[in-house]
């Protein structure tokens, strides 16, 4: 055992909280969709994989990665207002399964349109030059980028609670996930909100596959791996909730790291495992409601 | 300044509220009465705008509504307090009261706003900053009050306030309309306790099977007793 020192698993450890980074952005945008349109958005992993090939597109125009940041969310947000205001819109009040099963259609369509237009095989994503590189923190050197994943996670969640916490925009979220009719009431016109929300969760979706890239590479389906990890993350920390899609994405990112360390061939299976022992535990999730399906 | 006429609702296919006809002026208190299932929710539901399936007219301040979605009625003046009280779970009472103010454009006046009414409100203001379902349900249903009134309605709808709330919290919430009423605000009121009710209302209307059967002044009715017997008990 003289391989798994202290310095490896803390190591181990840091690559989890990364890997768990990128799930709690994804994370976020499904629970906030679900919890504000009651959606279950399949579409949000093609968003994410289209935030990588705008990356990879910008960048081939000569962008640089810095910029990539910045318009990806913009322009993978702007797409999702037009998926919500044009086709998921017209189907709210029909019940849950029409616009689930829209989003998965439509997630079908993103990914063929992608295949038709960068082709069918991947591409490598390199890791912007400064950002290349390992810093010794403390147990040993750890990869900068993973690094600056962490910290850009880090960023939009504080950004994203001080916009719920601290804006009256927030305070109409923040009431209208529990109670969309009294916002209704007191003059909100909640469509324009749940636009909004939509064009949000999809922006972050576009910005984690923008910074998965360089760690695993871009191709068609990688969405779809995302999107069903994601759902565990949003089951574990309980449908609808935020803090625990954090909580939960952070989680299972470490779980899966370790399980990789220890156990190469039980590391996909272990957030299944996971997802398993929660539901067993406590039916609605970390932080779920219960009975907000029914 | 609210005027109901031939306003038909369903729910689904059921067919509850028949040509309800009804109006209430400004500065009045108006009373809307009857038995459970008479179709009084229904009715406030229809005029704020939450319910599907409607037909005929209602205008208010001269304006048709009818068609318009909850949140322009909202714009033109008109509040509604449910039933079912709806302060929202995990928001302060400060809170609350901000989301009353969050379509107003007297946004920015936020902070004396929030001041003013709780002055008039004295048990909210010692609660402004404690999670609001954690109040009674008296301090729960002035709380809905309060963030109905906080943007200055014209027009303000309230279904059965005094609904399991103790009686000096009852005196209390009555005498507040009495104040609204001389401050200008126009109120349309669902009351089972109808006594009570009309002894601050101007005018009643009584609804029974989704219709409106009988409408006086509200001391007419009050001395009314085989209306009130019919249509009235409980
Ligand atoms: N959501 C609904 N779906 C179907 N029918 C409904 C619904 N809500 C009310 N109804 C029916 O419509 C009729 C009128 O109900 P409404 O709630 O308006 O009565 P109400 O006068 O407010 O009664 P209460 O005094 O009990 O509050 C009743 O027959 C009721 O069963
Ligand atoms: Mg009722």
């Amino acid at each position: 055992m003289s391989g798994l020192s202290f310095d490896l698993i803390a190591l181990q450890l840091f690559t989890g909280l990364a890997l768990g980074a990128i799930y709690v952005l994804f994370a976020i945008g499904l629970s906030l969709i679900f919890g504000m349109l009651t959606v279950v958005n399949f579409a949000h992993g093609a968003f994410y994989m289209v935030g990588a090939y705008v990356g990879l597109f910008l960048l081939s125009l000569g962008g640089n990665f810095w910029l990539c940041l910045v318009a990806v969310p913009l322009i993978v947000g702007t797409s999702g207002l037009i998926v919500e205001r044009f086709l998921i819109r017209p189907l709210y009040g029909r019940g849950i399964d029409y616009p689930l099963l829209l989003t998965f259609g439509l997630s079908y369509v993103m990914v063929e349109l992608i295949r038709i237009a960068f082709g069918k095989s991947g591409y490598p994503f390199d890791t912007p030059e400064i950002l290349q590189g390992a810093v010794n923190i403390g147990v040993g050197y750890f990869p900068l980028y993973r690094l600056f994943v962490i910290g850009i996670a880090a960023v939009v969640l504080l950004g994203l609670w001080l916009f719920l916490e601290r804006t009256s925009f927030g305070l109409i979220i923040r009431a209208g996930a529990r109670d969309p009719q009294i916002v209704r009431v007191l003059g909100v016109n909640v469509s324009r909100v749940w636009l909004f929300v939509f064009g949000i969760g999809s922006g972050i979706a576009g910005l984690a596959g923008l910074l998965a890239a360089p760690l695993q590479g871009v191709i068609p389906e990688m969405g779809a791996t995302i999107l069903a990890e994601a759902f565990v993350v949003t089951v574990v920390g309980g449908m609808g909730s935020i803090g625990g899609a954090v909580i939960a994405g952070l989680l299972v990112g470490v779980v899966v790291s370790m399980t990789s360390l220890f156990a190469p061939e039980m590391a996909k299976v272990s957030i299944f495992a996971l997802m398993a022992i929660v539901l067993l535990i406590r039916p609605q999730g970390f932080f779920g409601r219960a009975g907000l399906m029914s | 300044m609210l005027r109901v006429e031939n306003l038909n609702s369903w729910y689904g296919a059921s067919h509850v509220l028949q040509d309800i006809g009804l109006e209430v002026n400004k500065g009045e208190i108006v009373c809307l009465i009857g038995r459970n299932g008479a179709g009084k929710t229904t009715t406030l539901k229809s005029i704020i705008g939450l319910l599907d399936k409607t037909s005929g007219s209602v205008t208010f301040k001269g304006k048709e509504v009818l068609g318009q979605p909850a949140h322009v009625r909202f714009a033109l003046g008109l509040a509604y307090v449910p039933e079912e009280r709806r302060i929202v779970q995990g928001l302060t009472v400060r809170e609350n009261l901000r989301l009353g103010l969050v379509a107003s454009p007297d946004k920015k006046d936020e902070v004396r706003r929030i001041a003013q009414i709780a002055e008039i409100f004295p048990r909210l203001a010692e609660r402004l900053d404690q999670e609001a379902v954690t109040m009674s349900g008296g301090e729960q249903q002035m709380l809905a009050i309060a963030r109905a009134m906080i943007a200055k309605p014209d027009l303000i709808m309230l279904d059965e306030p005094s609904e399991g709330i103790m009686p000096v919290l009852v005196d209390e919430m009555f005498e507040l309309f009495r104040r609204m009423k001389s401050e200008g605000t126009t109120v349309l009121l669902v009351e089972q306790n109808v006594e009570l009710a009309l002894d601050i209302a101007d005018r009643a209307y009584v609804l029974d099977q989704g219709s409106v059967v009988h409408h006086a002044t509200a001391a007419a009715l009050l001395a009314n007793d085989e209306i009130k017997e019919r249509y009235c008990s409980v």
